[in-house]
């Protein structure tokens, strides 16, 4: 049994992790305390288990924490102890029982092709296994690349027709994490908002939360100010390199890379993620980017609508000093004013002599 | 001539001279300062209006006024007029004033002035194809040609009043000067005619961004034309001025007669501006009344004005009315100039510039020193010929 | 040889020595070798790291511009910039634009300088050399797109302008802005292949560029050029005749000078008419 500070303590560090607000946290306590353990039924499809290790390896919470605490996760293929008719039974048991209440994660892609063959289990296709399971439950979330959109399996030339969870369940809303892993963080934070609030988070038009997909990694990164400096590592190892300079000329994707890898450690390790490690980003979140564009290729900066920081094409330069003007005035205005009046006294002074000029040339 | 050049004389130290004296001290400080501390200290000029008042007024418009000296020597020494020989030597001090101040103002304005030797003594590096190159060797030629010209009055003085080692030397070099002169002479006009025409052909090279109204191949014409008439008018003006100064008669024929040959270049000049806006088809530009537009309107105002005034008879024989010509023309060809090179040139509108109170404080320090100078020369040496006023003035 | 054949020879050379290469429409005045820069806006992301490589390789001290002594910001080329990045923004359509020293086949300011300080030396690279610069500013007086700057700030000034980094290429480096550049926005090259890089480049995407070469003519051609997805006049570059805009005053000055010809027969005229004057006043008298 958890001491009633340690799981305040347990919450509030998941909260935490994914920028809730303390009275959100104190509504998860509440409802966890209230014995409010959702039901989470977890697919594993086309998948290397990676998102499921990812989870493993969490502290705050750790996933003992998750499972005995937090969630009761009742269909999980790697952490069960049971197989075969055993967990056959508890998964269709399960969602019977929590229809419309429980949370399916769905991690792999699923096979399409020749009608879905190349992952049964159970004697059933994925595809199958998805439908059914899926259309039970409260909320869809596809964790990894691979069930965002294909991931691994899916690349070039797809053989078995590899796709990801939104495109099998077209209409229904699926959150997606995508990444290769996916940070469990973020898992985390969707889980724990659905199961204490009910709510899911704001998505992207991909299904993407975006307290964690909203910006690209070149935004945040922590490399930028290299970027910005044009300081850049030109090969693996120089001295650029050893500086841990800007890597986008060594094809770094972050700028085509939504994601928040640079702002949310993995596995409690700071700098536990390529960039950190002094390889450019992949951009395994994206679809058009991971498996398709070469690793080491530089890819366009879209910089839709530039900031302010730069000097437009002429700016106004020079002034004109109002003192100096008036000083110019006076001296003009003294200058003209005696000449005036010069003439005026050269002509009185001459005026007694009017006369035409005669042939004496005199005056 | 029966009336020789003679020494003004008289106290030097009057009201007006010292507070002369304190405006260039002014102008001598703020050069000071500008030579320590660099231009951006000290004038408004920028990337925009690299060049400024100095540069405008100074150089360019001060030795087109200065151009007295070569009006009158064409007029006494190839048209042959050698009635108007009286007025060779105020015309050639104010000029050798005038050319010396100019020389200053860009020694002033140029950043790196302790390299200008290099101008005249670097053959060669001498680029052919820049203007300015011989606009600088033109004026230090001419500068020091007029001083050479003057040096007969300087050499007369030192032959009067010197100790007899300086009568020694004063009359061996004088018979030198004397026989080089027609020669120095002959330097005298050709200098400025190609230094003050090339005046104009310097401006060319802003290209577009020269407005319209005054980017034509016909500057250095322009220009001549209009310097002739400045320096006509110059003698007229100084002449004038001098008399009723100094107390004397002025030659009222001569002067009423050079008026009358101002008329005819301000026709040309005039005439020659409107035939080349007309054929460039800028005459709806010259209208437009934007400031360019009110400015060139100006120019031709100012001396179609001053022509106007010259064309009678009865207003020529009038002093004030000579003098108010005079001045119509020099403000005008100023005024030509000084919108050449600031205002029709055209950085863009970003830009702007206005002289500095520095710029124009240096500006009226060194005219100061300049009337101070001529003060000087003309009361110590022989260069005016002045008929005293108690024949002339009858009141 | 016949009189004939004689005369057109002479003539010929006459007429070669006379010529006057930067009047042509053509710029046949590109040396052969030249070398330069090409711009395209539509790569440029606005990074300015060819602003803080410039600086650097030239050894310039930071300008903080506008940023309240904070960040390096200038607004225009000036005497610590030689290159800058500057926006333009209409509405929803933008594009950066470099501006340095074009380079120019026929450089105004290198007509303008008395002494040569600013010259076209190999590679038809305008180069500076402060020994022979009196700081006269005819240069700046000069240039149609306003690129050399002076050091308005210092009591020993110098004209500052980008100079194509010819102390790198001099030990087989490029110009440092085309070096870092990471989209390679702007790139260095012979100015030939440069203009067949553009052309080929306007001709695979005509509806994404103005169909225009920046410096192929303009002006008399220049050895940086720029190819753009919005109108050059936006982006600060003008619209020149396709005469080098020193040409007319070179062409004035030596028609009316004819090198020193015509000032020594003016002189000599003068002369004579002084003399026959003095003796018909000898006479008189």
């Amino acid at each position: 049994m958890v001491s009633r500070r340690d799981f305040v303590r347990v919450c509030t560090m998941a909260g935490a992790a994914v920028g809730m607000s303390t009275t959100t946290v104190s509504q998860i306590v509440e409802a966890a305390a209230r014995g409010l353990k959702p039901s989470v039924v977890w697919l594993h499809f086309q998948e290397c288990t990676g998102c499921t290790e990812s989870l493993l390896r969490t502290s705050h919470p750790g996933i003992a924490e998750v499972i005995l605490d937090l969630i009761s996760l009742d269909y999980h293929e790697t952490l069960f102890a049971a197989s075969g008719h055993q967990a056959e039974a508890v998964l269709q048991d399960t969602i019977k029982k929590n229809a419309g209440k429980f949370i399916c994660v769905v991690e792999g892609a699923i096979p399409t092709k020749d009608g879905g063959i190349y992952c049964q289990i159970g004697g059933r296709t994925a595809v199958d296994i998805l439908n059914d399971v899926a259309s039970k439950a409260g909320a869809v979330i596809a964790i990894g690349s691979c069930a965002s959109w294909g991931g691994i399996p899916s690349a070039d030339p797809n053989p078995t027709g590899a796709t990801g969870v939104p495109m099998i369940l077209k209409g229904k809303p699926v959150v997606t994490l995508p990444g290769c892993p996916s940070n469990p963080y973020n898992f985390l934070g969707v889980a724990l908002q659905y199961a204490t609030l009910g709510t899911l988070p704001k998505l992207d038009e991909l299904g993407r939360p975006l307290f964690a997909y909203g910006r690209t990694i070149h935004e945040h990164c922590p490399r930028r100010a290299h970027f910005d400096a044009g300081r850049f590592a030109n090969t693996f190892g120089d001295e650029g390199h050893r500086q841990g300079y800007c890597l986008y000329k060594l094809g770094c994707k972050g700028p085509m890379t939504h994601a928040n890898c640079s702002t949310l450690a993995f596995g409690e390790v700071v700098d536990c993620w390529p960039i950190g490690i002094g390889h450019p980003c992949v951009g395994c979140t994206e679809q058009k980017v991971a498996f398709r564009i070469a690793m080491h290729d530089t890819v366009p900066i879209d910089r839709p609508v530039p900031p302010d920081t730069y000097a437009p094409v002429h700016t106004e330069q020079g002034r004109i000093s109002p003192a100096a003007t008036a000083v110019a005035g006076v001296i003009g205005g003294v200058l003209l004013g005696a000449g005036y009046v010069a003439s005026r006294k050269i002509g009185e002074a001459d005026e007694v002599k009017v006369t035409p000029l005669d042939n004496t040339g005199g005056v | 001539m029966t009336v020789m050049p003679q020494a003004v004389g008289g106290r030097i130290l009057t009201r007006p001279f010292r507070a002369l004296a304190a405006l260039f001290g002014i102008g001598a400080m703020l050069i000071l300062y500008r030579l320590a501390t660099g231009l951006g200290q000290v004038t408004a000029m920028n990337d925009g209006y690299p060049w400024g008042l100095w540069i405008a007024f100074d150089v360019v418009t001060g030795t087109a006024l200065a151009c007295g000296g070569y009006s009158v020597a064409l007029l006494v020494y190839i048209l042959n007029k050698g009635k108007y020989h009286t007025l060779v030597r105020p015309a050639i001090l104010t000029s050798a004033l005038g050319y010396t101040l100019a020389g200053i103002g860009v020694g002033l304005d140029v950043g790196r002035w302790w390299s200008v030797w290099r101008v005249p003594v670097f053959i060669w590096r001498w680029n052919l194809d820049s203007v300015l190159l011989e606009v600088a060797l033109c004026i230090m030629a001419y500068t020091l040609v007029l001083w050479i010209e003057l040096s007969p009055a300087f050499l007369e003085k030192a032959e009067q009043v010197g100790s007899p080692a300086v009568i020694r030397l004063a009359s061996r070099a004088k018979p030198i000067v004397e026989k080089v002169l027609l020669w120095i002479i002959a330097l005298g006009i050709l200098l400025p005619t190609m230094h003050q025409s090339s005046l104009g052909a310097l401006m060319l090279i802003a290209g577009p961004r020269l407005h319209p109204l005054w980017n034509t191949g016909w500057l250095p014409l322009l220009f001549l034309l209009s310097c002739l008439a400045m320096g006509y008018a110059a003698i007229v003006f100084e002449a004038v001025l001098s008399s009723w100064l100094f107390r004397s008669v002025p030659e009222r024929r001569m002067l009423a007669e050079l008026g009358q040959a101002m008329v005819p270049l301000a026709v040309a000049y005039a005439g020659l501006r409107l035939y080349d806006l007309a054929m460039r088809g800028q005459i709806g530009a010259l209208f437009a009344l934007d400031l360019y537009s009110v400015m060139a309107l100006l120019e031709f105002a100012l001396m179609m004005v001053g022509a106007f005034i010259l064309l009678s008879d009865a207003r020529r024989a009038r002093l004030d009315h000579l003098f108010r010509a005079a001045m119509l023309f020099m403000l005008a060809g100023s005024l030509y100039r000084f919108d050449t090179y600031l205002v029709a040139f055209r950085p863009g509108a970003h830009w702007a510039y206005f002289p500095s109170v520095t710029e124009l404080l240096v500006t009226v320090g060194l005219i100061s020193g300049e009337i101070m100078l001529y003060i000087v020369i003309v009361k110590v040496f022989p260069i005016l010929t002045l008929e005293k006023r108690h024949v002339a003035y009858h009141h | 040889m016949t009189r004939r054949t004689a005369f057109k020879l002479a003539l010929a050379g006459a007429a070669a020595t006379m010529a006057r290469p930067a009047a042509a429409a053509v710029p046949l005045g590109a040396p052969a070798d030249a070398v330069g820069l090409l711009y395209d806006t539509t790569k440029c992301i606005g990074c300015k790291a060819c602003m803080v490589a410039c600086r650097e390789a030239n050894g310039l001290a930071p300008d903080t511009g506008q940023s309240g002594g904070l960040h390096l910001m200038p607004v225009d080329l000036n005497e610590k910039t030689k290159t800058v990045i500057k926006l333009y923004r209409d509405g929803d359509k933008s594009s950066f634009v470099k501006a340095q020293c074009m380079h120019c086949v026929d450089p105004a300011c290198a007509s303008a300088c008395m002494l040569g300080a600013f010259k076209k030396r190999e590679f038809g690279i305008v180069t500076y050399d402060v020994n022979f610069c009196i700081g006269c500013r005819y240069c700046e007086v000069a240039c149609p797109y306003g690129v050399p700057k002076f050091e308005w700030s210092k009591a020993a000034p110098k004209m500052v302008k980008c100079e194509l980094c010819n102390h790198r290429l001099a030990v087989g480096k490029q110009p440092a802005c085309t070096e870092v550049c990471p989209r390679q926005a702007v790139i260095f090259g012979r100015r030939e292949d440069l203009l067949r890089e553009a052309r080929a480049r306007l001709v695979a995407s005509p509806d994404k560029y103005v169909q225009k070469i920046y410096g192929e003519t303009d002006g008399g051609g220049t050895q940086c050029l720029y190819i753009s997805h919005v109108p050059f006049d936006k982006i600060g570059l003008p619209a020149l005749a396709t005469d080098s805009t020193p040409s007319l005053q070179r062409t004035i000055q030596h028609s009316i000078y004819k090198g020193f010809a015509a000032p020594v027969a003016l002189y000599g005229l003068l002369g004579v008419v002084m003399l026959r004057n003095r003796r018909s006043a000898g006479d008189a008298s």
